[in-house]
């Protein structure tokens, strides 16, 4: 009756639970890969809440300052936006390939996977310094002498623009670091193909970081 | 029990590589779009895109078409909750 694979036999005796799995001889620790993925799943919730709210806070400044927002736009380069994008759909592809390969029981075949998500994720990264160099050296950067000068709604939309794509960098940072985990664990075995759920919850992350650029990139990039 | 199974579905590679020819598809179509003056309607096409590429990562991406059912009934309450966030703000924001 169990989701996955066979039930073990649980008995509870002092308020500990001790799972029995007769089929095999080595200790087995409690498992719940439906339980864990529930969790990943409330986790991202609260991430879409945390986005959502800073998306409303977009929402509200637009409509007040639409021509500022409008002008504020032409500063950011489009080119290298649709390039992230690119990379980043693409890094969610070579994800859940990765998870499909393990499943197949290619183990090398999904490590090579993981380190090109690694890579595209590390590649969106240096695209992103080099925007913000770009941005920093024509003295556009919270607080600066040359923004301040500007409207007021373009000082507020390069304040969304700067926490919003910052705050997302760094879980893009946190998924190379989770990723780098995983690609571990793979390789000694502990991700395996019978085990695999901290693969999955971590790709659902990954998702997560791409799903909130699908709607970053229009919002910023192209609204001029 | 049986009902369950599809937790455990497998897609082959082909599927998830068709999903993101789409996806890399519709970013170009929004940016093309974005070069047209479509005045009032320009965020709308954005933001419909947009819709059309999350729901396809959700989906496909992240499984949830195949999973247990509970999984799309919390994903729905979440953005629910958000879009009367957003309601209620943009009503304050416009008729204020």
């Amino acid at each position: 009756m169990s989701i996955y694979g066979s039930e073990p036999v649980q008995s509870v005796s002092n308020g500990e639970i001790t799972i029995d799995n007769h089929a095999e001889h080595h200790e087995h620790v409690h498992r719940d890969d439906f339980g864990s993925k529930m969790g990943m799943w409330l986790f991202l919730l609260t991430e879409i809440v945390l986005f959502g709210g800073l998306f409303i806070l977009y929402m509200a400044y637009r409509f007040q300052f639409a021509n500022e927002f409008h002008n504020a736009a032409r500063e950011l380069n489009k080119g290298i936006g649709t390039l992230n994008t690119i990379i980043l759909l693409t890094s969610s592809l070579t994800m859940v390939l990765s998870i499909v390969a393990l499943q197949k029981r290619k183990k090398q075949f999904s490590m090579f996977l993981i380190a090109l998500t690694i890579a595209f994720a590390a590649c969106f990264m240096v695209n992103k310094y080099f925007e913000w160099s770009a941005k920093i050296e024509h003295g556009i950067y919270p607080n600066s002498p040359t923004l301040l000068d500007k409207e007021k709604g373009e000082i507020i939309f390069f304040g969304l623009y700067y926490s919003m794509t910052g705050l997302h960098g760094i879980h893009v940072l946190v998924g190379m670091i989770l990723l780098s985990v995983v690609f571990f664990k793979i390789k000694n075995n502990v991700i395996n193909p019978d085990k695999f759920v901290l693969l999955d919850n971590s790709g659902l992350y990954w998702h997560l970081v791409d799903l909130i650029w699908i709607f970053l990139f229009p919002l910023f990039y192209l609204i001029h | 029990m049986e009902a369950h199974t599809e937790s455990n579905h497998q897609t082959g590679y082909s599927t998830y590589i068709v999903v993101w020819l789409t996806l890399v598809g519709l970013t170009i179509l929004t940016v093309s779009s974005s070069s047209f003056e479509l005045g009032a309607i320009t965020l709308a096409v954005a933001m419909l895109i947009a819709v059309i590429k999350s729901s396809l990562v959700v989906n496909i991406f992240m499984h949830i078409k195949f999973d247990n059912k509970i999984f799309l009934v919390f994903i729905g309450v979440a953005v629910m909750i958000l879009l009367v966030c957003f309601l209620f703000t943009a009503v304050d924001v416009f008729f204020r």
